[in-house]
């Protein structure tokens, strides 16, 4: 039999250093928690004067977006910004560009601008896998999300957001409620929060938006919004995306944000200190309530500070890891 | 007039196997151990240390012609599969235009005949179009040749309708082919639904995506009185429905693309587009269940399922790419594996390569008998190879194996008594 591929084979380096950053699946705790420090290295400094460190001077970042995005463009952007790279941003409506080998000479055209990394957005589970496979060596590619696979900074800023909250993972009981089926964030999380050796990760949904097999990911499933929020540290609701509702997955909003929506009431069952994390956009009424969004456990705003923080810290990691891959090679 | 001397001559439906002498003369074999009377052999094939056996029977090859000639043509596929052995091979409906009339059917076996590297018998059209409202013209299509009609992966959903063309199928005693799928439950599905669809956020398609369709058909099959067999099952479960209902003595038959006795859903962890295929491979459980009705018997046949591609059908993001892989030139070294493996025995290797298929379609092909047609390949099982782009003469390098040594190798293949491959 063939042998699986390696994620970790394409996003780390000889060394053992972040080349490219994929996905949170199979990578090493050094590596997670690297990120978590230097992010938070990062976070200090974004509330001096000077912003700008000079890690990527001369360096150019594309942000090659097949899907529209507005938060995480935009903190792409200023992360790279902040690093002092020059970036260039392309939004590419994947209904303009046929499949397959329009990708790939996109891909060429823009190496040929000679860009040092590529940040990416794509409606395909995978997109950023290829992409990465395909590049030219030195080129870092950075995952901003694809299909509903894998956003692997959204998941890492939720992380630091767990551990400038609670200090620590271990013992804590994190509940993602929602949209797991469509979830690259659900995923990304589910991994990392194995890794980083939380004691429990629960997963709460109707099975209709449940993934098949869901629990050999490593966590627990409940289909009551209630069992399931109980004692818990940390609620991760995700965003319900509108063009789910016409669908046979779900008859109506008001009946999903009655039966998993989040609001204080329900919230009391989860332990007093507990957090409440939403990726955004959020839809009041649908996934959460106005006054746990805007309250004082929520960590929305929060998350979108410490998002411009990782996106640095990886971006960073990916070229220093391009860098000494290269030099191993020679 | 040639004889092949001194090779293992292995010929399932007569029951032999023994290193003997074969005698070719006028498209027939002519003698098995000593020539007939006045026979002076023009050319003699060495065969020590080879197998002898008839001419490989493939189910399913796609050959893309007409319509899709990026992706391979009838010449350079029939060329591909008289290297891999095959002497026969059954094209499925689904070119551009699809065979539902007569002038494409009749168009795909005169470029075969043109090329003359291997039989090439078309599966008609079960309805106009491959739309699933009219029926096929199914008695022309069967005097142009066609040897079955299949509806290929497109669900007849009005069930009413299937029953008439099983109807008039049985009316005829012609066969019918299932590639059984439920549309709407594959729905957008590129991979089995199960933990690494879940894990790589592709959409998965469930297992009753097949099996529900399994259970329709045989019900129409058992109320129609229809022919029938099915192709390219991946399902444990269909495969246990399948048998209970034959050995209720429903006359229906079922085989099983090669590949999916040896690949997991798993093997497409990383996104790896060569294992996109449909139907999906899927569970270790379905695997190991479809090993084991091979053994038992209960799957008559193993075919190719050859699909080749040019290389941008396969270079995108997985759920982008087309499914398939390109098999031919890999059915018999993969047959071998599970004969060294001890799943089967050679002979029940060569069985299922060539009378089993043969009886499934009613054709006089797949033995060594004298008097039969001289369809004949000899084999080396233990010369090893090195599969590439390079070594493939398939259009199709879409293949599991590139980089791979695989061994098994045709050395000669004789179609109607006429060497049309030798390996260099």
């Amino acid at each position: 039999m063939i042998q699986s591929i390696d994620h970790n084979s394409s996003q780390l380096n000889n060394n053992g250093q972040l080349k490219h950053f994929l996905t949170t699946q199979d990578l090493p705790l050094n590596i997670l928690n690297e990120i978590l420090d230097t992010a938070n290295s990062f976070l200090d400094m974004s509330s001096q004067q000077v912003k700008k460190v000079p890690l990527l001077r001369g360096k150019t970042v594309v942000n090659l977006f097949f899907e529209p995005s507005t938060r995480t463009s935009s903190t792409f952007e200023l992360a790279a910004k902040r690093l002092s790279a020059d970036i260039l941003n392309l939004n590419i409506s994947s209904s303009s560009t046929s499949k397959g080998e329009s990708l790939k000479d996109t891909l060429m055209t823009l190496e040929a601008m000679h860009a040092d990394m590529f940040v990416v957005r794509h409606p395909d589970s995978g997109a950023a896998h290829f992409i990465a496979n395909h590049v030219t060596p030195n080129i870092a590619v950075i995952n901003a999300g694809d299909g509903c696979h894998a956003h692997p900074t959204q998941a890492m800023l939720d992380m630091l957001t767990i551990k400038r909250c609670k200090g620590k993972f271990e013992g804590l009981i994190v509940a993602i409620v929602g949209d797991i089926l469509h979830s690259r964030v659900a995923r990304s999380q589910i991994h990392a929060l194995n890794c980083l050796g939380v004691a429990e990760i629960r997963v709460i949904a109707p099975k209709t938006l449940l993934p098949k097999n869901i629990e050999a990911m490593g966590v627990k499933i409940f289909t009551n919004f209630e069992q399931g929020i109980k004692n818990c540290d940390v609620v991760g609701m995700l965003r319900l995306q509108k063009e789910r509702m016409n669908s046979a997955l779900l008859p109506s909003e008001s009946e999903f944000f009655k039966l998993y929506g989040l609001n204080s009431e329900k919230l009391k069952l989860a332990k007093p200190d507990a957090i409440v994390m939403h990726p955004g956009p959020i839809n009041r009424g649908v996934e959460i309530e106005s006054a746990v969004a805007d309250g004082p456990q929520s960590t929305i705003l929060q998350q979108v500070t410490n998002g411009i923080a990782v996106r640095m810290a990886v971006m960073s990691m990916a070229i220093t890891g391009q860098l000494n891959h290269s030099i191993s090679k020679r | 007039m040639i004889k092949i001397t001194n090779g293992r001559l292995i010929d399932p439906i007569n029951d032999l196997d023994t290193v003997t002498d074969v005698y070719i003369a006028n498209s027939k074999i002519v003698g098995i151990g000593k020539p007939p009377k006045g026979f002076q052999a023009t050319a003699e094939i060495e065969a020590s240390h080879k197998i002898v056996c008839p001419g490989f029977i493939d189910l399913s090859t796609h050959l893309r012609e007409p319509g899709f000639t990026q992706k391979a043509t009838i010449a350079s596929e029939t060329m591909a599969a008289a290297s891999a052995g095959i002497t026969t091979l059954v094209c499925p409906p689904t070119t551009k235009p699809v065979i539902d009339s007569t002038a494409v059917a009749e168009l795909i076996q005169d470029r075969a005949k043109a090329s003359a590297k291997a039989r090439v018998l078309p599966v008609g059209a079960l309805t106009v179009g491959l739309k699933g409202e009219q029926l096929a013209p199914m008695a022309a299509l069967t005097h142009s040749g066609c040897i079955a009609f299949s509806n290929a992966r497109v669900t007849i959903e009005n069930s009413q309708t299937l029953l008439r063309c099983l109807e008039y199928a049985a009316t005829h005693d012609f066969l019918v082919i299932f590639n059984p799928q439920d549309n709407s439950l594959v729905a957008n599905g590129v991979i089995h639904e199960g933990i690494t669809s879940s894990d790589m956020g592709l959409i998965g398609i469930p297992e009753s995506a097949e099996t529900i369709e399994v259970a329709r058909c045989l019900i129409l099959i058992e109320q129609s009185g229809v022919r029938a067999h099915f192709g390219q099952l991946s399902c444990k479960r269909s495969i246990d429905m399948i048998s209970e209902a034959r050995h209720k003595g429903l006359n229906v038959s079922a085989d099983v693309a090669i590949h999916h006795l040896f690949f997991t859903d798993q093997n497409a962890t990383g996104f790896n587009s060569i294992f996109h295929l449909q139907p999906p491979l899927r569970s270790d459980l379905d695997r190991k269940g479809l090993l084991n009705a091979l053994k038992k018997g209960d799957i008559q046949a193993v075919c190719s399922d050859h699909q080749p591609h040019e290389d941008a059908a396969k270079h995108a993001p997985f759920a982008a790419t087309e499914p398939g892989v390109s098999g031919l030139e890999t059915l018999l070294p993969l047959g071998l594996q599970l004969v060294e493996q001890g799943f089967i025995s050679l002979s029940v290797l060569i069985a299922k390569l060539t009378c089993d298929p043969a009886a499934i379609l009613k054709i006089e092909a797949g033995s060594l008998a004298v008097g039969a047609t001289a369809d004949v390949t000899i084999f080396d099982p233990n010369k090893a190879w090195l599969v590439s782009e390079s070594s493939l003469l398939s259009a199709g390098k879409n293949s599991i194996f590139i980089g791979s040594e695989l061994k098994g190798k045709v050395s000669h293949t004789l179609l109607g008594g006429e060497v049309v491959f030798e390996s260099p």
